[in-house]
């Protein structure tokens, strides 16, 4: 049970990555728009629209991973921000920049004032994965120890596998992103489009696969008991499983099978954060297991049923979500739907309505008022709840004279 | 910390907190009015389209789908905004998260579920206007509504469980959960605040939508469109804000009788008494209220309902043990004082609209509500200020000192000056995205 929360966190991760990872990349490529045989403007909007309707829910995935981990492992949690504060600092400043500059971006169709918001979008798309990719290198390679701020502030980041784990985190965005985007691209029928981001693909997919080998050699130097794992049992299997799903991804780009592609694509980066898991494992922090890391048993019962039932909700609306996303309900276009409205229907009645509300005031401010805290003083709210709602509807329905 | 440790060296760390704690509450103060869009706007966006969908105007349409590009907009800040205070948990209090996070943490793991909902509806219902048949649209915005309350009920769960901590027993200086669950939601201290912060939501959210439009108003635009977005705008505050007064009294005495000091510091009473008064304005010198105007019995009467009540003083507890008396009290005034005005402004709207079955037409109350926006989101801040630096030198009341709590990392400063720079962009940011908004021509919502 100590460990649920730890898997938990670590699909929380993998779905960061490969979701939200992609909506990062998609903010490089605006940068390098000018590269394609499509025009700057056109690669940038094709981007931009394509991340518009999922890019919040993408985001949400880190702060489930936060709050699941500050909840089942407080220690460990407190330990990794802050001896990690710098790089955390970092990221936070360019989700703020980012979100931000979207935001702002938006609501900008033609204007001058949208070169400086789309490169400052463009950087810290760049900036914030490379400084979460050094947390996780510095988790890793096993430079936070326990305690508050008991590392160094600044090798626990700024070190080759933090480095080389940042540099990998914004190439696999920009891998995905090129794969994704070529998918929307085929699916919208813009053929310039398409072949520019299968182009953009093949190369971040090259340039992924070989800076996650040659990682390798990086972290048997700096990281031994990381490379270990990564070489062994089922580290060892989820890198095979990367390397083969990276593989079979530039197969299906370089055939244009984009649907295919996007899944393994999602695979090939999906399998580097579980290899990751087990390499460390069973170790969080050094000197600290995920079994010592974790909250009391009703803490962890607390968080398992609240994932639980929460995923009853949220599955279902994730599903709900990508499903309208990827069959295109939900792209910029015009009209698809005859807007012919209900009948009007005439005639409402007002005076029960005034009745209502005048007599569930009265209630609420005596229940509310005169009671001591308890079971009628919240029957008094939930009056003054109802009295404020009739009296909005008396008040806004109506058509206001002048 | 006692009075023997409190050397040169203690004075860096208590700099060190005071900044700490400034740079939380800017990034609370920056997302704190993004809630009361995320409790209010999606509800009164429904209501528009549910409008629509009765009657068949189109006007209504064009209307919730005008504001719902604002509410995308404004939870789009607020996911980033949110996300930062979710970092600054961990990066300035890694010690109250690694003693207590296993007894509070479930409120924010419930928070963010309903997180998600929020997004992925949002996400549907305002890129889904041309695309999903009227009533599916409608229906894929109600969850936003729920989660958007449901999400500020978690959250407050944690705040209140600060205020009046349970739950847990202490091993080593570490909590260990016993009922996560019941220490949160079985909370008194819960609902008055979840049920006060309620009505501020749909407080500033009228008052600052109602605001351009009032400003429009005034300028000229008094079309059927600009009449009807006032109505509805002004009717959600008005009905809201006069009873947030009595809500206001339930709270009080909630904090009477859970937190006698908090309210001690909010009056700036010095000693225990019967039929304490309340002063307005004036200064607390740390003995008693100067130059403030006395209103006997006051006190007493609203936090008891009875004017002859004792009221405990500040020096009840060490002066270690105490808030900042002013500050606690001029953000409790300020949030009265501007409630009362609020009150009364709808109020007068209320009158005008339900007897004469129209808008006011002075050009003061239109000047009033043009001011009343902002203002209502300084008591909105102010109100947080009251409760917030009320704790203090808490952060788990009565349980764990702020001072303890604080990151070990140096830096704060460099990262406080970065974050303010930051938030000042953001703002003009803002401020120049809705001021863009409102000039968009109107057919861009009416016929597409």
């Amino acid at each position: 049970m100590t460990e649920l929360p730890a898997v938990f966190i670590l699909a929380g991760l993998a779905a960061y990555t490969v979701l939200a990872g992609a909506d990062f990349g998609a903010g490089l490529w605006t940068l390098l728009a000018g590269a394609g045989r499509a025009s700057r403007t056109a690669t940038r909007d094709h981007a931009r629209h394509a991340m518009g309707p999922v890019w919040e829910a993408n985001h949400v995935w880190l702060v489930f991973v936060l709050v699941v981990c500050w909840t089942a492992y407080p220690v460990a949690f407190g330990s990794i921000t802050s001896t990690l504060a710098v790089p955390l600092f970092i990221a936070a400043v360019g989700i703020i920049l980012r979100g931000a500059s979207y935001a702002l971006r938006g609501q900008l169709e033609e204007s001058s004032g949208r070169r400086p918001i789309e490169n400052l979008f463009a950087v810290s798309s760049i900036l914030t994965p490379f400084a979460l990719g050094t947390v996780v290198g510095g988790i890793a390679s096993g430079r936070v120890p326990v305690g508050n701020a008991a590392g160094d502030l600044l090798t626990s980041w700024l070190n080759p596998t933090s480095i080389l784990v940042g540099a990998l985190a914004v190439a696999t965005g920009a891998y995905l992103a090129a794969v994704y985007l070529a998918a929307d691209a085929h699916r919208l029928g813009a053929r310039i489009l398409e072949r520019d981001f299968r182009t953009r693909a093949l190369a971040a997919g090259l340039c992924a696969g070989a800076l996650a080998l040659g990682g390798l050699v990086v972290v048997r130097q700096d990281a031994p008991e990381l490379y270990h794992g990564l070489t062994r049992g089922g580290g060892a299997a989820m890198v095979a499983i990367s390397i083969a799903a990276g593989v079979a991804t530039l197969a299906l780009v370089w055939r244009d099978h984009f649907g295919a592609a996007r899944a393994s694509a999602a695979l090939a980066v999906a399998a580097i954060v579980a290899g990751w898991a087990f390499a460390q494992h069973p170790r969080f922090l050094p000197g600290l297991t995920i079994e010592q890391a974790a909250a009391s048993r009703s803490t962890l019962v607390a968080v398992i049923t609240a994932v639980a039932v929460g995923a009853v909700v949220l599955v279902p609306s994730l599903i709900l979500l990508f499903r309208l996303f990827l069959r295109g309900h939900l792209d910029p276009a015009s009209s698809t739907v005859d807007h012919a409205a209900a009948p009007a229907r005439a005639g409402r009645r007002r005076f029960p309505l005034a009745a209502f509300a005048g007599v569930t005031l009265v209630a609420g401010l005596g229940l509310t008022l005169l009671t001591d805290p308890g079971w009628f003083l919240a029957a008094g709210v939930a009056c003054l709840v109802a009295a404020a709602v009739a009296t909005f509807g008396l008040a806004a329905t109506a058509d206001p004279r002048q | 910390m006692s009075g023997a440790d409190r050397g040169g060296g203690s004075d860096v760390i208590e700099d060190y907190l005071l900044e700490a704690r400034q740079m939380q509450a800017l990034s609370l103060a920056v997302h704190i009015p993004l809630v009361c869009f995320g409790i209010a706007l999606p509800a009164l966006v429904l209501f528009c389209e549910w409008r629509y969908l009765r009657t068949g105007d189109r006007l209504y349409r064009a209307l919730a789908r005008r504001w719902s590009k604002v509410m995308l907009a404004l939870f789009a800040v607020g996911v980033v905004t949110g996300t930062i205070l979710s970092f600054e948990l961990g990066l300035l209090w890694p010690e109250f998260m690694a003693r207590f996070a296993n007894v509070f943490g479930l409120g924010f793991t419930l928070e963010g579920f309903s997180f998600f909902v929020e997004a992925i509806f949002i996400g549907i219902y305002v890129y889904g206007w041309d695309r999903l048949s009227p009533r599916l649209h409608f229906l894929s915005g109600v969850p936003i509504a729920l989660a958007g309350v449901a999400g500020s009920l978690f959250v407050i769960s944690v705040n209140g469980w600060m205020n009046r901590p349970g739950g847990f027993t202490l091993r080593d200086g570490r909590a260990v959960a016993e009922d996560p669950w019941k220490a949160l939601f079985g909370n008194s201290y819960l609902w008055h605040e979840f049920v006060h912060m309620y009505f501020a939501g749909y407080i500033v959210t009228g008052f600052l939508l109602a605001t351009p439009y009032a400003w429009g108003y005034l300028r000229g635009r008094r079309d059927r469109y600009h009449r009807t977005a006032l109505a509805v705008a002004l009717s959600a505050a008005a009905v809201a804000a006069p009873l947030q007064v009595v809500i206001g009294d339930w709270a009080a005495r909630e904090v009477a009788h859970h937190q006698p000091v908090k309210l001690a510091a909010m009056e700036g009473l010095a000693q225990t008494r019967s039929g304490a008064p309340v002063h307005v304005l004036g200064w607390y010198d740390g003995h008693e209220v100067e130059y403030g105007i006395a209103i006997p019995k006051l006190l007493s009467l609203l936090a008891h309902h009875d004017p002859d009540a004792t009221i405990q003083g500040l020096d009840a507890v060490a002066v270690d043990d105490q808030p900042p008396v002013n500050v606690v009290r001029y953000a409790f005034q300020t949030m009265v004082g501007i409630g009362v005005l609020l009150a009364l402004i709808s109020l007068v709207y209320l009158y005008v609209r339900l007897r004469r079955h129209r808008l006011p037409r002075s050009s003061w109350f239109y000047r009033a509500v043009v001011v009343a926006g902002p203002l209502s989101v300084v008591a909105l801040i102010a109100g947080w200020i009251t409760t917030e630096v009320g704790r203090q030198p808490w952060i788990v009341y009565g349980v764990m000192r702020t001072s303890e709590a604080v990151t070990g990392a140096s830096g704060i400063p460099v990262g406080y000056a970065t974050l303010v720079t930051v938030y000042i962009g953001l703002a003009a940011g803002v401020g120049w995205l809705l001021h863009r908004f409102s000039r968009v021509p109107l057919e861009a919502d009416w016929d597409d």
